[in-house]
């Protein structure tokens, strides 16, 4: 029936030329959102800043300082490895304790070198990066290059290397330059109050991007449950002379409409092929903090060392906005929040439909955290009610953003059919959780989802291993294969020399046999 | 430690929510039926529903299941279901044996809910149509015409529905009669036409709408199904697909035909007002567990459904077709939902992963 209204909707405004899109599926949770328009306080520094050596997508870094040394703000602490990487650095001036694995946000619990910092208070900061706030007169080879150095990636959630999608050849053309101020997971409202607070530094950072890729059309896309984002942007847009290039797109609220490829389908009408990047259909996107970090890392000479988050959930007594030096502990957060104990609560880093739950509150936050969730156990058993068996009903899939049948997946991946599970495109999943969100029966799709691609991967690298070992041991079968041919082949020449030599001397001694009996009976006689 | 993967919020819907609606959805016709057939519907009703939660507590507590499953409304909606397809005249074993084989054969052996192939009221209906034929097309004079009401009180009722027509001076012929659908299939085959037919039936398309003609207990009243299936639809319990596809499908074939030769072929409002259609169109295809998951797959499901109950109706044995359709669609949701699939984001349609 939605649907059906949904088609008459969408052709009423064909009838009034004005062309709109929108994602299949999606769901509206409660919004939840405290904090919004909630001012934002920095948060104080902890005793102990934890850098780990991979805060983004990609390959973990490896660390430039020892213990012992002293660190400036913003200096380089870890330097890249591999193309998908980008370096870490100090986000205050202090001493490093150590360097040790540590606990990370990741639902695996495992750990991963980290780098520890004893803060000296003083906050002196590394000036070696200078400020470039003529940008436009700037190389645009030479800004990703300074993106990449600054430490950028991804802000919304996904820390994905920033400077990766500043591809700047002519081949691929990027047309459209979005900012995505969606924010459509619940209870979060950094990118919100983000907009509010610094609407000139994001605007300028999206115009960098603009000169960037050379694109002379941009779109900031804002969902309408924040209306009063909406008029600063326009009025900073104004103000800067940007707003016959730059337009404000307002979007109805629907999860996962922050999702990269979903808000791109909304904005454009276009789906990005599967297995590309959104460059595929010449657009880039990135989000609104990003676009600020850009701002600071291009015009003020400053490295990515602090973030805007959501400090929130319904067993916090102060919730808040903040910005939060990277590496700062999640405890420490919670403390300066009015939280005491965490007997009976839970902690999501993240928002609630896509965050792991903390293990630790050693934890740090690092570049994709933005938000921290402390929950009531019991708030969060009604969401993680027992499983009931699937009824079959087809919710999950109507709500999927990616077109898929999770209960249908979800089956195969439990049975461990992998093989059907990637015949039902596990691998597209976008892991949005709007599936599990709907079961009526309490399935937890994602995790087995994630289960599945583990388990695949698994399979992939072992299958990958055995056949590695296959080739090796082919490879020494036919060099053993081959020195036995050569020894046997030596073998045979020095048998037909041995066996020439001995013949020659057989012949010889019946030569001089022969001989000695004609001379013989000249001797004796 | 708790079992915690994200996401962290739920939408708050449960099995016994999606099942306790469709419940809620069902009283206005169950009120029709009891308006039509007084203490026998209610009998039926509370045998049924009495014996099919009966049956799945025995059967859980000899698999050693978990008995609150009893209380997640599939049982019980089971019980309603049968209840509402069957004739106001079956006697208690009928109804018993009918609630017994939906939740064990047509249920638990197929491994519980979530699991089995066929709808299980349906599946006992049929089963009970092709073994108890005499009783299973005996339709009783609903109230319009008088009868039922004025002969039965609670205890004339009782002994009906305990020991039989016999026990209260009753014969089968004077208190029973056709069925619209079965009234016209008899008639064709002596030559008579459909518009003849109808009029010696004295049929009308309001009464049938409003649920004044014989049949089963459930399905008379167009209107108080279709209220309950658009507020359904209205509260996403089931989605349009299957409904309109089917009705659709119906309304066109039958249509088509009607256009051809009128005089063979009934009315397209005719067969969407008749027998179990509406009924099976928004209450038994919609049943999640044996109908296809995705949206495509379902109005590949509803055009089936409409398409087999137009053939049966017209060049079947049987004069009501609903029901087989459901049922013999049903078989073919596995192969639906194999084969069709929704169009997964960035592929091009038939493409692979």
């Amino acid at each position: 029936m939605s649907k059906l209204l949904e088609m008459l909707k969408g052709l009423g405004e064909q009838l009034h030329l004005k062309p709109q899109h929108s994602f299949t599926g999606g769901v509206h949770p409660q919004e939840l959102k405290k904090t919004a328009g909630l001012p934002s306080m920095t948060c104080p520094l902890p005793k102990q800043i934890i850098l780990p050596m991979k805060q983004h997508i990609g390959d973990a870094c490896e660390p430039l300082v020892k213990v012992g040394d002293h660190v400036l703000r913003g200096q380089q602490i870890a330097k890249s490895q591999g193309y998908l990487s980008v370096p870490v650095h100090a986000s205050t001036s202090g001493t490093v304790t150590k360097i040790e694995d540590h606990v990370i946000a990741h639902p695996s619990g495992l750990g991963l070198p980290c780098i520890f910092i004893e803060p000296d208070g003083k906050d002196e900061v590394d000036e070696s990066l200078y400020p470039l706030p003529n940008y436009r007169s700037a190389d645009p080879i030479e800004l990703r290059e300074r993106i990449r150095s600054a430490g950028l990636a991804g802000l919304g959630g996904a820390a994905f290397p920033t400077f990766i999608k500043l591809v700047l050849d002519q081949q691929n053309k990027i047309e459209t330059v979005v900012l995505n101020g969606i924010e459509c997971e619940p209870w979060l409202t950094n990118d919100h109050q983000l907009m509010l607070e610094k609407a000139h530094e994001i605007v300028t950072g999206m115009d960098i991007l603009m000169h960037m890729v050379g694109s002379q059309q941009g779109i900031i896309a804002i969902e309408d449950n924040k209306m009063d984002t909406v008029e600063v942007m326009q009025k900073t847009l104004v103000d800067m002379g940007l707003d016959a290039s730059v337009r404000i797109e307002v979007l109805p609220t629907k999860y996962p409409q922050g999702g990269e490829k979903q808000l791109i389908q909304v904005l454009t009408g276009k789906e990005v092929p599967a297995g590309r990047l959104p460059i595929q259909v010449g657009v880039l996107s990135q989000n609104v903090g990003t676009s600020k970090a850009i701002y600071d890392a291009v015009c003020l000479g400053e490295a990515l060392t602090e973030r805007m988050m959501t400090v929130s959930g319904d067993a916090l007594p102060n919730p808040t906005n903040m910005r939060v030096r990277l590496g700062t502990p999640v405890a420490w957060l919670l403390e300066q929040c009015g939280l005491d104990d965490t007997d009976g609560i839970k902690v999501i880093h993240g928002g609630p439909m896509m965050g792991d739950i903390l293990t630790d509150m050693r934890i740090p936050v690092v570049k994709a955290s933005n938000g921290i969730l402390a929950m009531r156990i019991s708030t969060l058993m009604q969401a993680h009610h027992q499983e009931d068996p699937c009824i079959r009903c087809g919710d999950c899939g109507d709500v999927c953003p990616a077109g898929l049948m999770p209960n249908l997946l979800a089956v195969h991946c439990k049975e461990e059919q992998f093989e059907r599970a990637e015949d039902y495109n596990l691998f597209d999943c976008i892991e949005c959780g709007a599936c599990s969100y709907v079961c009526p029966s309490h399935i937890p799709l994602v995790h087995y989802f994630r289960f599945g691609k583990g388990k695949v991967a698994q399979i992939r690298r072992e299958k990958a291993f055995a056949e590695e070992s296959r080739k090796r041991s082919e490879t020494r079968d036919a060099r053993i294969a081959q020195e036995l041919a050569e020894k046997e082949e030596k073998r045979r020449i020095a048998k037909e020399k041995k066996e020439a030599r001995a013949k020659a001397l057989a012949e010889k001694q019946a030569q001089e046999a022969a001989e000695g009996e004609t001379k013989k009976p000249e001797a004796e006689s | 430690m708790i079992f915690l993967s994200s996401p962290h919020q739920h939408s708050g819907n449960s099995i016994q929510l999606t099942m306790f609606s469709v419940i809620i959805a069902l009283i206005p016709a169950a009120m029709v039926s009891v308006y039509l057939y007084g203490w026998l519907a209610v009998f039926l009703l509370t045998t049924c529903i009495g014996m099919s939660l009966l049956t799945e507590y025995v059967v859980l507590r000899m698999m050693k299941r978990d008995t609150a499953r009893l209380w997640d409304g599939s049982a019980a909606l089971t019980g309603l279901f049968l209840a509402l397809v069957l004739p106001a005249a079956v006697p208690w074993w009928i109804a018993v044996f009918a609630a017994v084989f939906a939740i064990l054969l047509g249920k638990q052996l197929y491994g519980g809910l979530g699991y089995n192939l066929f709808n299980p009221a349906l599946a006992a209906r049929v089963v009970l149509l092709i073994s108890f034929p005499l009783y299973m097309t005996s339709w009783l004079i609903p109230m319009h015409m008088g009868a039922v009401l004025d002969m039965y009180d609670f205890s004339n009722s009782l002994s009906f529905f305990f020991l039989g027509p016999d026990a209260v001076k009753q014969t089968w012929d004077a208190i029973t009669m056709a069925t619209p659908l079965g009234h016209v299939k008899t008639e064709l085959t002596q030559g008579v036409t459909v518009g003849e037919a109808l009029a010696n039936y004295q049929y009308s398309t309001l009464n049938a709408f409003i649920g004044r003609e014989a049949g089963s207990l459930g399905e008379g009243s167009a209107l108080a199904l279709l209220m309950g299936g658009i507020w359904l639809m209205a509260r996403h319990t089931i989605s349009w697909h299957i409904p309109v596809s089917y009705l659709l499908t119906v309304a066109v074939f039958a249509g088509i035909f009607n256009l051809i030769n009128p005089d063979v072929y009934a009315p397209p409002l005719f067969h969407l007002l008749a027998g179990g259609l509406i009924l099976c169109a928004f209450f038994m295809a919609t049943d999640p567990v044996s109908s296809p998951s995705s949206g495509i797959g379902k109005i590949v499901f509803g055009v089936g459904c409409g398409l087999l109950t137009w053939v049966i109706r017209t060049f079947g044995n049987y004069p009501e077709g609903a029901m087989f359709a459901v049922v013999l669609m049903n078989c073919a949701t596995p192969l639906i939902d194999y084969y069709i699939r929704p169009r997964v984001y960035g592929y091009k349609r038939g493409e692979k992963s």
